[in-house]
């Protein structure tokens, strides 16, 4: 530890209100030189409000930044630069037309108008020489994979000389062994003192495999820290959700020789650019099963969503369900009882600035009893249905006329669990249905799924939680490259295996 | 099924209804408030350049009153003019409720106009009235539909921008017109201005009884209440308006997305049409350069100063069938040029385009902004 370059970072008494929230309330944090720290809590918890004001992008109602045990101001993000912190924003923030050399000599605030090449790359190569990563960087961004996007932006962060840095679910993108490998160099760049890391998580996993130390937020308050090592997971999770009551799952129905209920037979379809997005998809999803389809984001399977649910023309193949060929079109999704949980519900199954009710009549208001004469809608069944299900779901809101965008987050998601589920469903396609929502909404969520499988319906669940992939599926399928590269039934299969074929290896 | 479901919420307090009750009347009118706010700010920086010319704002509006509103004849004025208004203002205002910006309501009207007064022409104390009426307008709606449908096609196919499609497509309307009006339909009877051959004085619709207003305004208040029908009261307009709010949950819906995109812009197209056919068989009696006389671009102002209601269309376009109304006695008493009322049309446009941010950001209307983060 004699070249202990890592700085530290002291948070005290830090409170910051948006009107009548308090999105932090006196929370103080420590974070010594060299160590790895885990901040955890579920979404809203204060952790993004939290960083912001160490950066600079909030300035605190109260509160102050010590570094290094100095009191410092920072009232932009430039100036947290100067003080030598950096964060990895969740989402890449590189340039992808230009090469990773180009990214990080333009990303030096002190860069010249004229820029000397041969000076910059004999600087760039010195650096690279002392760091632990190994990043192609006379490629252009956009050829580079996630991992790489991932290492170059911490890279980017080295580079700058920042010595305290902050990542932002810095594996959300990543396969399992990619994220082991970046968070394991980070530990060691750590041990080693150079830097100093603060990880927003929420995987456990990670948290007791590489972070020293952690801190637990909930609802803007500091509800915990302490040790890794002498803190379990149980522990982790009650500090986070505090006495929330959680939905317990029913337990999976065993079922055999269920009929196939979903055929997917040689489906292809091209992405917006004009290139395949996904290739020859082949899959069987029977009555009473739920396939996760794992992968590293971006491997086709938003695609395959996509053309399930008419989103994405398919360019070649066909899809059946009983046997018969189905087209995404309303009059097949009606008769085959098709419906979808897509991710970000409010983005992507609403329209935000129509009522709650319409929003919940999406699926019904063409059919009697809202249709009259096939055309005519009438508001009061339409209203009549929307106050059952909003009292059956339990949709907190306003009232059936408010605007669903002023619905938080786990009663948006409720609303359309509402409108998909409250029918007889025979098929059912889930995309990422927990992103961004508490534990009490996705407990909610995974057991209506459960319900569902139970009752019969054939269900595909894609993901890019493994861990929730491993604990709803029945079978699980690898989408790498826009191909399913590898199916298996769950109890053949182990998260290893799962991970070797996301990142296009195999066996 | 969820009644074995352990999670418990407060439920909502009583007071949920009222309270809903209040917020979308509360929407209702911050609807009405931002865009009267919006014609009070450009008129006093409308003020602002009078007084730079050195004439009295005071006197302008007074006669802008009195030359749109002020008597019998000023109101026959413009709701003469109110009544294309609204029509092109629907041609904007449909497409725009499937989230399409369509400026083309221009080129559909000159085109409509054209057609009804082209296909008149063999027709021409021949054919019983009645039945050339019917025909021209038939022509005028169906050529209109065709013409904006064929940028919602292009939209719908080949990804094309539709706003830049109807603007070119509307240059492109004008020239097909003026292409024969100076050229194999030109009357040779008419020596002054090439236009077509006036379809006679027994062929032009008539006024309505009462008022010094042909039955076009009769038509376009109807197509309002027709369209405010369709769009707002009936299956079609649900999927429309599921389709414009967000496309990707529409089409996850089921929705044929691309039709509906296409539909619309055939209504939007007729309306236009319609316009142009009253403007040749109620006002000019012939197809010429005077058909493009701006309607199609007021008709965009009325359709989002309306915020894309047809119902609001009616007054809007009223008002601005009177400012144009008053555009000559402005330019005989103040003497300032035709095109000042333009410029206050292009100040109401640019304000209230800016005005669209206020929504949602006034505390008067959004009580949730005082208790919750934005």
């Amino acid at each position: 530890m004699s070249t202990m370059r890592a700085i530290g970072l002291d948070v005290i008494g830090m409170s910051k209100r948006f009107g009548a929230l308090a999105a932090l309330d006196n929370v103080s944090l420590k974070v010594p030189a060299g160590t790895f720290h885990a901040l955890l809590g579920e979404n809203g918890a204060g952790k993004s409000t939290l960083v912001k004001c160490i950066m600079g992008f909030y300035q605190p109602d109260s509160g102050q930044v010590l570094v290094d045990g100095q009191a410092r101001a920072i009232r932009n993000p430039r100036e947290a630069a100067e003080a030598g912190i950096g964060m990895v924003y969740q989402h890449f923030t590189l340039v992808p037309s230009l090469t990773g050399a180009e990214n990080l000599v333009l990303a030096n605030p002190q860069g010249s108008a004229v820029i000397d090449w041969r000076k910059e790359n004999a600087a760039l190569d010195a650096f690279l020489a002392r760091m632990p990563f190994r990043v192609p960087l006379d490629r252009p961004v956009a050829q580079l994979s996630a991992g790489e996007k991932q290492k170059l932006e911490i890279l980017k962060q080295l580079y700058l000389d920042q010595r305290f840095i902050i990542l932002d679910e810095p594996t959300s993108v990543l396969t399992p062994a990619e994220a082991d490998e970046v968070l394991g160099l980070m530990r060691d760049m750590t041990r080693r003192g150079e830097v100093t890391v603060l990880m927003i998580s929420h995987k456990f996993r990670e948290v007791t495999a590489f972070a020293d130390d952690l801190t637990v937020l909930r609802k803007g308050a500091l509800v915990g820290s302490g040790r890794v090592i002498e803190t379990s997971h149980e522990t982790m999770a009650a500090m986070m959700i505090g006495d929330t009551p959680i939905r317990e799952r029913a337990d999976r129905v065993p079922r055999e020789n269920a009929p196939v209920v979903l055929d997917l037979a040689g489906l292809f379809a091209d992405a917006d650019d004009g290139r395949p997005a996904i290739e020859a998809i082949n899959l069987k999803v029977h009555a009473g099963e739920i396939v996760g389809i794992a992968g590293v984001s971006g491997n086709g399977q938003s695609a395959l969503v996509e053309v399930l649910s008419g989103q994405r023309p398919m360019r070649l193949g066909q899809m059946f369900i009983h046997g018969e060929d189905f087209m995404p079109n309303r009059h097949d999704m009606a008769r085959f009882k098709v419906f979808g949980l897509p991710e970000e519900p409010l983005k992507n199954a609403t329209v935000p600035t129509m009522s709650v009710a319409e929003n919940i009549a999406f699926r019904t208001f063409d059919r009697p009893p809202i249709a009259r004469l096939g055309w005519w809608l009438s508001q009061a069944p339409l209203r009549a249905q929307a106050e059952a299900l909003i009292a059956r779901y339990r949709v907190k809101t306003a009232g059936p006329q408010a605007p669903i965008a002023t619905l938080s987050g786990g009663n948006v998601q409720r609303a359309i669990l509402a409108r998909e589920l409250s029918g007889e469903v025979d098929v059912l396609v889930v995309a990422n249905p927990c992103f961004g929502l508490d534990f009490a909404s996705v407990a909610e969520i995974r057991a209506q799924i459960m319900d569902q499988r139970n009752r019969g319906a054939a269900i595909l669940l894609v993901s890019e939680d493994l861990d929730e992939i491993l604990g709803l599926s029945d079978r699980v399928a690898v989408m790498s490259g826009g191909r399913i590269t590898y199916v298996e039934a769950i109890e053949k299969t182990d998260r290893a295996t799962i991970g070797s074929h996301m990142a296009g290896g195999g066996h | 099924m969820m009644a074995a479901d352990p999670v418990s919420l407060p439920t909502a307090p009583t007071t949920a209804i009222s309270r809903t009750r209040m917020l979308v009347w509360l929407g209702y009118a911050e609807a009405l408030a931002i865009p009267l706010l919006a014609l009070l700010v450009s008129a006093l920086l409308f003020s602002v350049f009078l007084l730079a010319l050195g004439k009295s704002p005071v006197q302008f509006f007074q006669l802008v009153w009195l030359g749109g509103f002020g008597t019998a004849f000023s109101w026959s004025n413009t709701l003469l003019r109110a009544a294309p208004l609204m029509l092109t203002a629907l041609a904007v205002a449909i497409p725009a409720r499937l989230g399409m910006t369509m400026i083309g309501a221009e080129g559909a009207l000159v085109l409509g106009g054209f057609s009804a007064a082209a296909i008149a022409l063999p027709m021409i104390g021949v054919v019983n009235p009645w039945a050339m009426n019917a025909a021209m307008m038939l022509a005028a709606i169906t050529i209109g539909g065709l013409w904006t449908g064929l940028a919602g096609s292009l939209r719908r196919y080949r990804g094309v921008n539709e706003t830049i499609s109807t603007l070119l497509l509307s240059y492109i309307a004008i020239a097909i017109m003026n292409f024969f009006v100076e050229g194999a339909l030109r009357d040779p009877a008419d020596p002054n201005k090439p236009s077509t051959r006036n379809i006679g004085a027994e062929a032009m619709i008539g006024k309505i009884p009462g008022i010094d207003v042909h039955w076009g305004l009769a038509f376009a208040i109807g197509a309002c209440i027709l369209l405010y029908i369709l769009m707002l009261r009936t299956t079609f307009g649900f999927a429309c308006a599921v389709a414009g709010g967000n496309p990707r949950a529409a089409l996850a819906q089921g929705l044929p997305v691309g039709r509906l995109v296409v539909i619309a812009s055939m209504i939007a197209g007729a309306c236009a049409g319609l316009a142009g056919f009253f403007e040749v068989a109620a006002v000019h009696g012939k197809a010429n350069a005077s058909l493009a006389a701006g309607y199609g671009f007021t008709g965009i102002l009325v359709a989002f100063l309306a915020r894309h209601h047809p119902l609001a269309i009616i007054p809007v376009a009223i008002l601005f069938g009177g400012i144009a109304a008053a555009g000559g006695i402005i330019q005989r008493r103040m003497g300032l040029p035709d095109a000042s009322v333009l410029l206050l049309q292009g100040l109401c446009f640019v304000v209230l385009l800016a005005s669209e941010t206020l929504y949602g950001r006034l505390r008067l209307f959004n009580p949730a902004l005082r208790t919750e983060r934005t």
